[in-house]
């Protein structure tokens, strides 16, 4: 009993701010209802206008997608990469990881104004340091074909905690792995390949679950740096959905695109865990 | 002399093992096992070196901005350091007031209280909360701890819209009690960072405390928070960074000017002032990035451990 007393708390949270939002949530996105009239019963026509009539919908979800796809894998080779470069013996450890951890602590919406600031066309450090050295600068942020990859380098700066994750995963790696392995005589890329990236699986498994859940909510960097734009190349789902819920105050059909990104990163994550069998590798034997 | 004879081919082969060892020149260059060599250590500083002027360019850049005078901030090719330096832009970033805005301070008084509000309550709760999980048996437990991680996987969006509807029933919309109430109950990520740590405190230290008597609420106050100081710090942190940076829940709750947090305040700069004071916007960017920057180089080890303190094993 007194347990229960306990973990009260969280029970009473979850009913009024989790649990009954996502049934209410789940009920709304099956009615029309802009806030004003009262909810009109809709069937699943949110969810098949979605498909067919919202082309907007189809946009946001495919910049997400490719948002997603590019960004997280990438992010991961970096941030691992920069861990294994950490894990060396190297001097002044502390400011190395500090100089790359530091952007995790900035806020997405100052970090968003920085890079605007750094993409602008003319005044920014980026083009003005192509024309040092003698590179033509580009308009990052209002080219449609660039936009997309201006935020996801962006998003690259922000890579600092699963780099810690992963050094912290290699600085925990029994020694004796590598002292059997070059007794053998094994060269670096051997022992990275056999040692190092499967003890690092469960982190890796780890990192890039989390990377999706984090990247296909993504929405204060458009919402700063590109307002969606231009031409709706940078509408993510988070956008078109805050859009459709506090300005067109389109509560119903928002609530079906939640449903919609729910399913996005439960089905990116029911994907991970369905290969992590094949490549995960847990110290003593499966679980 | 057969002894010998067999003996005289040992060293021979002793020898030509000497000749194929690396030279001390290689050894220097390639290196070892035990050391590396300069060619390894070169190409590692000459990466963390790029690399790292890569991830400050941007803090330079903010910098050197919120630095200059208003004039230089339009001139091209830009100056590379300010000169003068303005240290009086910060002063005036923090108080002036655009139009009928408030002042910047006003913006961040709103976002301390949001921000304590969320550190000392979800610290509180959730510990509470991984409290039960970590130490006490009762029917349902890991049903409910595995309703509790899977929350985790809930996009905001999924709870924002009704999260709104209750508070605009409530009249309470444009205040900042939305911002505040819903982190009186713990959160999910908190509950489980605090139950891995607190399960690594070893039970006599309970079992010692029934023998004397103590209640359950005794042991948690004076023996679980005590020991978990440093899980504690981590768990405050990344709180504090959270509340501090969060976003999208001031968003869609507050209205007016005068209740904006700070990431309102710069994410409606951007907006609002087209042909901006770039060196004032740095400035007030930099002032709002501040106390989490402080906080990070004062406490780097509860970060760091914040992030580790789960076993990606467990």
């Amino acid at each position: 009993m007194v347990a229960y007393a306990f973990i009260l708390p969280w029970v009473v949270g979850f009913i009024l701010f989790v649990g009954g939002p996502i049934v209410a949530s789940f009920v709304l996105s099956f009615f029309r209802w802009k806030m004003i009239a009262p909810p009109r019963f809709y069937g699943l026509t949110h969810y098949i206008n979605m498909f067919t009539t919202d082309e907007l919908f189809r946009t946001s979800i495919w910049v997400t997608f490719k948002f997603v796809l590019i960004s997280v894998p990438i992010g991961q080779v970096l941030s691992l990469g920069l861990a294994l470069l950490l894990n060396q013996r190297i001097r002044l450890l502390g400011f190395w990881r500090s100089a790359f951890y530091l952007p995790a602590v900035v806020s997405g919406v100052a970090g968003s104004v920085i890079w605007v600031w750094m993409y602008h066309v003319e005044l920014g450090i980026v083009n003005n340091g192509l024309a040092l050295v003698g590179l033509e600068g580009r308009n990052w942020l209002y080219d449609r074909e660039l936009v997309l990859g201006s935020l996801i380098v962006k998003s690259l700066w922000n890579i600092g905690i699963p780099m810690v994750i992963y050094l912290a995963a290699l600085q925990g790696m029994p020694q004796q792995l590598y002292e059997a392995a070059d007794i053998d005589g094994s060269g670096e890329v051997s022992k990275f390949l056999a040692i190092t990236l499967p003890m690092l699986s469960p982190a890796i498994f780890f990192n890039v679950v989390m990377g999706i859940i984090a990247s296909v909510q993504t929405f204060a960097e458009p919402y700063v740096m590109t307002k969606g734009g231009p031409d709706n190349a940078t509408l993510f789902l988070g956008l078109h959905l805050y859009n459709n819920a506090f300005h067109y105050l389109k509560m119903g059909y928002a609530s079906a695109m939640a449903w919609i990104m729910f399913l996005l990163i439960f089905g990116l994550t029911v994907f991970q865990f369905g290969l992590a069998g094949r490549w995960v590798y847990y110290e003593g034997g499966a679980r | 002399m057969v002894v010998g004879n067999e003996a005289v081919p040992t060293t021979e082969r002793l020898h030509s093992v000497a000749h194929t060892r690396p030279s001390r020149l290689r050894i220097i260059l390639i290196g070892n096992r035990f050391q590396p060599g300069l060619i390894r250590l070169f190409a590692i500083y000459a990466i963390l070196v790029v690399s790292a002027f890569l991830f400050l360019v941007p803090f330079y850049w903010m910098v050197n901005t919120a630095l200059k005078p208003a004039n230089q901030v339009f001139t091209l090719p830009p100056t590379w350091i300010p000169k003068p330096v303005m240290w009086s832009n910060f002063l005036t970033a923090f108080t002036i007031q655009y139009e009928t805005d408030p002042p910047v301070y006003n913006y961040a008084l709103n976002t301390a209280i949001v921000t304590v509000n969320g550190v000392v309550s979800t610290l509180f709760t959730s510990a509470l909360v991984a409290y039960a999980f970590a130490r006490l048996e009762f029917p349902g437990k890991n049903v409910i701890f595995l309703g509790i991680l899977s929350t985790l996987m809930i996009p905001f969006a999924v709870v924002m819209v009704p999260q709104f509807i209750i508070w605009q029933r409530l009249n309470w919309l444009d205040t900042l009690w939305p911002l505040m109430i819903p982190h009186w109950f713990g959160s999910a990520w908190n509950i489980f960072l605090l139950r891995q740590f607190f399960m690594t405190i070893p039970r006599e230290y309970d079992e010692a405390a029934i023998l004397d008597g103590a209640s359950r609420w005794h042991i948690f106050i004076r023996i679980i928070l005590p020991l978990s100081k440093p899980a504690l710090a981590a768990v405050a942190v990344f709180a504090f960074v959270f509340f501090w940076n969060d976003f999208l829940g001031p968003l869609i709750i507050l209205s007016t000017p005068e209740n904006f947090t700070l990431t309102m305040f710069l994410a409606n700069f951007n907006v609002a002032y087209r042909g901006t004071p770039w060196h004032l916007f740095m400035a007030a960017a930099l002032i709002i990035i501040l106390p989490c920057l402080i906080l990070f180089f004062f406490s780097q080890n509860a970060f760091l451990k914040g992030i580790t303190v789960t076993d990606l094993k467990g």
